[in-house]
């Protein structure tokens, strides 16, 4: 029972890492830095908020997370794909945005500096734990976005361009692969994806809250990352952080090990991958460039 | 005015992003208090009379630039050397920590300019072993500076939490007891027209600090290297250049510099290390470095320009929510980062036509120099 209870509650924990880690491969792997993952969650579950809020539909609210995620990723292509803006510098700057854009919303909206009022979610009230986790279905969703990922991108003809023009731009170019059109794609799925991450959170919580991704898309980075931009992999690797976090908070009225060290685990384990002190992590090679 | 063209080119391909930017801040920040149902010139007008309309104004808005400076020529000095250092945040709170903990550290007695000077260099040794790290991993296992810098900073916030709350905290908060020496004087104390904002003199420590890495960077041998390695490590090498150990430099270089920042907070301002100080400025110093187009004189205009926003969004915060200048600064920094390279394509092209030498290229990271155009 224990065991289960542990189980459930790293799933939980897990399913935002996973979308947006989803999200951060499929970028990644068509060439673009994706340091905005942080900001598509964010814009996502602000989205949600206010498409559950103002019809009291959750499922409205995962579509309006969608476009939220969306609308960012297009700004981010604009800016890199079609301006040659920095990938990094965009990448930030997206996500001091929309930090300083949700918070302005919720000022408009509800009036309010640190929350939104409650809204729909997933899943009666009534139930909570394990029933509460298997009647959501944005839980299966995440669930089933890694191993679709790595069959989208190891089995399809999409998949071969975006690791084609992850690689060797170039190259794909001259093969008549239209790289920029492919980026564009990428990038914009990797803010529905991450954005889907940010609606989990939102309905899940059943409001919005500033900032309340907390640095959860830099996890779902270092995930990518950690897992060598292998969609399996970076979805182990999501589940490892989260166990490790679940672990952490049923551990915490023992005080084995401080919070902090155990919040460190992702980073740590991320430097240690790209350090190549136990088998190198190595990026797609024209990551971060942009070709015209 | 005469110039020459490739000079003039140089000076466009400079100017003509931070007046596209400003240009985008006026438009976007109508459109933002438009929505919120205000006039946007009496908002202008109220920024600018709470910010360089009064000496307190004025006094908050240098203490502000003092901490985006040292951000701001953190990441433009890295960038020099063709690194992208993301981790002036976790520099930054590893500065401020390193000044309190040299201040606590010190016995009471201490005579306050050797308290200074100690803590002063204790902030910039903290800062540079944050930025180190990640120029060995680089150095030594090509590790990408990017990915090591952002994950650092998370590593080095947790710790100094960690150190804070379980260690070093006062009941009931989250800083340090106040420090026994090397508080810096704050300039109110003296010049009575300031009384009451947080400027202090800091500022001066830091724009000494500026003048040197100026110096450092366009006057010596090692600040050559620097830069040489920047433009085409290839070519540097070859030229005799120890290219590894140069990028160590530069990123304990840039985490000393992002570190002094915290000496302005935490010598100058409160008196001791709270957690979470550095609140974003280490971030902002992307945005400044970007502006400032990486000379450290650009980067003193940009760490002004961002402070003033900063600083202004509280002055306008009665009649619009001050976020409106968070979006702005996020729409700054997206702006002038598309417009740079239409601008260089453009100047390129006309510097062309005037048959000029072209322009050097000043990439913003090092895989972007090697970039198939």
């Amino acid at each position: 029972m224990t065991l289960l209870l542990f189980l459930a509650q790293t799933i939980r924990i897990a399913i935002p890492y996973l979308f947006a880690a989803a999200g951060g491969a499929l970028a990644e792997r068509a060439g673009i830095v994706s340091l905005s993952l942080e900001g598509f969650m964010l814009g996502g579950a602000f989205g949600a908020v206010i498409g559950a809020y103002y019809t009291g539909s959750a499922w409205i609210g995962v579509v309006a997370g969608l476009f939220a995620g969306l609308l960012l990723a297009g700004l981010h292509a604009v800016c890199t794909l079609r301006l040659k803006a920095d990938q990094i510098v965009t990448g930030v700057a997206i996500n001091l945005f929309t930090v300083g854009i949700t918070r302005f919303l919720l000022q408009l909206a509800f009036d309010s500096s640190s929350n939104s009022p409650r809204v729909a979610g997933f899943g009666g009230d009534n139930i909570g734990g394990a029933l509460a986790l298997v009647s959501n279905p944005l839980v299966w969703l995440g669930l089933a976005t890694m191993p679709a990922l790595a069959f989208v991108v190891y089995r399809t003809t999409f998949g071969l361009r975006v690791r084609a023009v992850g690689e060797h731009p170039l190259a794909a170019a001259s093969l008549g692969v239209p790289v920029n059109r492919v980026r564009w794609v990428a990038v914009l799925g990797s803010g529905a994806l991450a954005a889907l991450g940010g609606t989990y959170l939102a309905l899940d919580q059943h409001q919005f809250t500033d900032s309340m991704t907390a640095g959860r898309g830099f996890i779902a980075l270092a995930a990518v990352i950690f897992g060598r931009w292998d969609p399996v992999r970076a979805g182990l690797a999501c589940l490892l952080f989260a166990g490790a976090e679940t672990l952490q908070i049923r551990l915490q009225a023992a005080q084995l090990i401080p919070s902090q060290f155990v919040a460190m685990i992702p980073y740590v384990l991320t430097i240690v991958a790209v350090a190549g002190v136990v088998g190198r992590s190595v990026p797609p090679a024209a990551l971060g460039r942009t070709t015209d | 005015m005469s110039m020459t063209p490739a000079r003039r080119a140089a000076l466009e391909e400079a100017l003509l992003p931070p007046i596209v930017a400003l240009a985008l801040v006026l438009v976007a920040g109508d459109v933002l208090i438009l929505t919120y149902g205000e006039a946007p010139g009496a908002v202008w007008r109220l920024m600018l009379e709470g910010t360089w309309g009064n000496a307190y104004g004025v006094g908050q808005v240098l203490y502000k630039a003092t901490t985006l400076a040292c951000t701001g020529l953190a990441v433009a000095v890295a960038l020099r050397a063709g690194l992208f250092n993301i981790g002036a945040e976790g520099q930054l709170a590893a500065g401020g920590f390193g000044a309190a903990f040299a201040g606590l550290a010190l016995p009471t007695g201490t005579p306050s300019i050797i308290g200074i000077v100690i803590c002063i260099a204790a902030a910039m040794l903290f800062g540079g072993a944050a930025g180190a790290v990640p120029g060995v991993l680089r150095a030594k296992f090509g590790a990408h500076e990017v990915i090591v810098t952002i994950m650092m900073n998370f590593i080095v916030l947790a710790l100094l939490n960690y150190v804070i709350a379980a260690k070093l905290h006062v009941p009931e908060t989250l800083h340090t007891p106040a420090i026994h020496t090397g508080s810096i004087a704050r300039i109110g104390d003296s010049i009575g027209a300031f009384h009451g904002s947080a400027v202090n003199w800091s500022v001066v420590v830091v724009s000494a600090a500026v003048a040197a890495v100026s110096w450092y960077l366009f006057r010596t041998r090692g600040g050559f290297e620097l830069r040489a390695v920047g433009l085409q490590p290839g070519a540097a090498e070859y030229g005799g250049v120890n290219v590894s150990r140069t990028w160590m430099r530069a990123l304990a270089l840039s985490g000393a510099i992002a570190g002094l920042g915290g000496v302005n907070f935490v010598l100058g301002y409160k008196g001791y290390y709270e957690d979470g100080f550095a609140g974003g400025a280490g971030f902002l110093g992307i945005a400044v470095a970007l502006v400032g187009r990486n000379h450290p004189l650009g980067v003193v205009v940009a760490a002004l320009f961002f402070a003033t926003l900063s600083q202004g969004g509280l002055a306008i915060n009665a009649m619009v929510p001050k976020q409106i200048v968070e979006v702005l600064q996020g729409l700054v920094i997206l702006a002038v980062a598309a417009s740079v390279p239409e601008v260089r394509r453009l100047v390129l092209k006309a510097a062309g036509t005037r048959r000029a030498a072209p322009v050097s290229p000043k990439p913003m990271s090092g895989s972007d120099a090697e970039a198939p155009r």
